[in-house]
């Protein structure tokens, strides 16, 4: 009697499992869609093409689907996640390797609901929960502007993800508790340039997608942790919602400025994965960049700015920090001392970049060690790496020297460990 | 204060402020001219070195920073009289046109070499990006280096039919 009870509480064990996992599969199944034979560049009009290279830059599609030194937009890029390495695919209208048998209808339901042509889900490397909110005629010109590319064939790297996340169909679940956005809708108590703003940060630019927290499955934290500050390839993505450290609050001129060119002269030069947003940017149409810079000063608008303002306290930090100061000397003063020729154009004095004020002395150690790459051309900021000349103690001791000196902020720790950790990802392929 | 850097192999003991950049250090103390000054700002790569066998600005390092360090310059890689092999390609594809930006492009070109023999056009493209010409023989320059990894490979190939 009992063997039968048991038997029977397996049976319906067994039953409830099957059904569930049947429903979640039906609820994870999407349908593939027909192949198409490629569009051509005569099927879109001139103005359409022209607004969707406008749009894709301001979205930085070009940033994740090229690898370095790649083919535009053929992707291989490698994109570092806590969940494993995912690699950007090709998104060029090539028929067999990339796009071109994707219709309209197909790019727009990966692009809204993050599900391939033939019908895999796609992961949320690709910030889909952003690219939902964007009109559909501006999805319309995006995808005639990536048909009209040069095609080149470029086969999909296999990612290299965590068990058991390689299994597609688990992302029906995430986007289940995650992918509940909307269309944008304008608000009515803000003006166009506000509401146009809101959409492009909103939307395309997927602007909270670096500068928000994420939660332990990997989605963006919203409400009032929305803008507090994400992490980006390693480099701090500061907070946007004044409650980051900036030793001077931004306004939406300064925002502007650092958007259009890189650099701002009162908080830093765009860095790390800020260089190619920056990029971008720098070519889209400037009203919409005013419009973004409008849209994101707003977002610290409520907030009383804490901002202690600069700071250059020369003597004591030589003090407490000798091997620092001569290493400065020696290394940086050149350029960072005010006087220095650079110091003369404009750019930001060290009292006042945002990377010295931080909480983790992340940025200002990659900036160190890798430099920063001119994101904007010959004329755009740029500083030389320092990996080659400096050892991890010798950038703890500067990066000790820089806090005490240009920061009122409480000394940083365990430097010597974060130049090692930064310099160990650099010496990887 | 006393610093004491490894130049070329050979040991110097300095009297000089450690936050001196390593270039005047090599031109004025120990006369090694080849290292040139062009930017002191890290853009232009005149002033290149190796420091533990890695391309750097000697312009923008601290002789401190570098004591106890191996540091090698244009003059260790060979002499008028015995020219290193890439000074022998730089000298047939006459790539240096006022030249002063050449030791600093040979240096930069011998740490590629140094670390892969044979760098396809991309890599040493890539590698010499640092590194500016006023005259404009950036071509020339880099057919230099494609002769050294050519005579390199040359090399290699007669001492493997060697018995």
């Amino acid at each position: 009697m009992k063997r039968i009870r048991w038997t029977g509480w397996l049976t319906g064990g067994a039953l409830v499992c099957f059904v569930g996992v049947g429903a979640f599969l039906g609820i994870a199944h999407r349908s593939s869609l027909p192949a198409i034979t490629p569009p051509k560049a005569a099927d879109f009009p001139a103005e359409m093409l022209s607004r969707g290279a406008a749009l894709a830059a301001i979205g930085d599609c070009i940033v994740c689907h090229t690898a370095d030194g790649g083919v535009a937009y053929a992707g291989g890029r490698a994109l570092a996640t806590p969940f494993g390495t995912l690699y950007s695919t090709n998104i060029t209208p090539d028929p067999e390797t990339g796009i071109g048998n994707w219709s309209k209808e197909a790019f727009k339901r990966a692009m809204r609901d993050g599900v391939s042509r033939d019908g895999r889900h796609l992961y949320p490397a690709l910030p889909y929960d952003h690219y939902r909110q964007v009109h559909d005629g501006d999805l319309d010109a995006i995808y005639a502007f990536l048909m009209t590319r040069p095609a080149a064939s470029a086969p999909a790297k296999a990612n290299e993800l965590i068990f058991p996340l390689g299994f597609r169909p688990l992302l029906a679940g995430w986007k289940l508790l995650f992918l509940h956005q909307e269309e944008f809708t304008p608000r009515p108590d803000r003006d166009a340039e506000w509401n146009r703003g809101a959409y492009l940060a909103e939307g395309l630019g997927h602007c909270s997608g670096c500068h928000s927290p994420r939660n332990i499955a990997g989605a963006e934290k919203t409400g009032s942790d929305a803008y507090s500050g994400g992490v980006a390839e390693g480099w701090v993505a500061p907070a946007l919602n004044g409650s980051g450290p900036a030793a001077v609050p931004w306004t939406s001129d300064s925002l502007f400025t650092y958007l259009r060119t890189g650099v701002d002269g009162r908080h830093g030069a765009a860095a790390g994965p800020m260089g190619p947003v920056v990029h971008g940017l720098s070519r889209a149409p400037e009203a919409d960049v005013h419009a973004i810079a409008t849209y994101i000063a707003s977002l610290s608008a409520d907030r009383v700015p804490k901002a202690p303002g600069a700071a250059d306290r020369v003597a004591e930090a030589a003090r407490t920090n000798p091997a620092g100061a001569s290493l400065f000397a020696g290394a940086c003063a050149g350029c960072h001392e005010g006087g220095a020729p650079m110091m003369t154009q404009g750019r930001p004095g060290l009292s006042t970049v945002t990377a010295l004020q931080l909480d983790r002395p992340d940025n200002a150690i990659r900036a160190i060690l890798q430099g920063i790459h001119a994101p904007t051309g010959p004329a755009g900021p740029a500083m030389p790496p320092f990996a080659a000349s400096l050892t991890d103690a010798q950038v703890a001791d500067l990066a000790a020297y820089l806090r005490s000196r240009f920061s009122e902020r409480p000394a940083w720790t365990a430097l010597e460990t974060a130049a090692a950790t930064v310099r160990k990802e650099e010496s990887q392929p | 204060m006393t610093v004491t850097i490894t130049v070329n192999g050979a040991d110097h003991a300095l009297d000089v402020d450690p936050a001196t950049p390593l270039l005047y250090v090599l031109r004025d103390d120990l006369e090694l001219n080849g290292a040139k000054y062009g930017c002191g700002l890290g853009q232009c790569g005149a002033c290149t070195v190796h420091i533990d066998g890695k391309p750097a600005f000697s312009c923008l390092t601290p002789v401190g920073a570098v004591a106890g360090r191996r540091i090698r310059t244009v003059e260790g890689l060979g002499s008028t009289q015995a020219p290193g092999l890439l000074q022998q390609a730089f000298e047939t594809e006459q790539a240096a046109q006022c030249g002063y930006c050449i030791a600093g492009m040979l240096m930069r070109a011998q740490a590629l070499l140094d670390r892969n023999p044979d760098p396809d056009e991309a890599q040493i493209r890539a590698h010499m990006q640092t590194n500016l010409c006023r005259c404009g023989t950036h071509m020339r320059i880099l057919r230099a280096i494609r002769r050294a990894v050519a005579m390199h490979k040359g090399i290699q190939a007669a001492q493997e039919v060697r018995p």
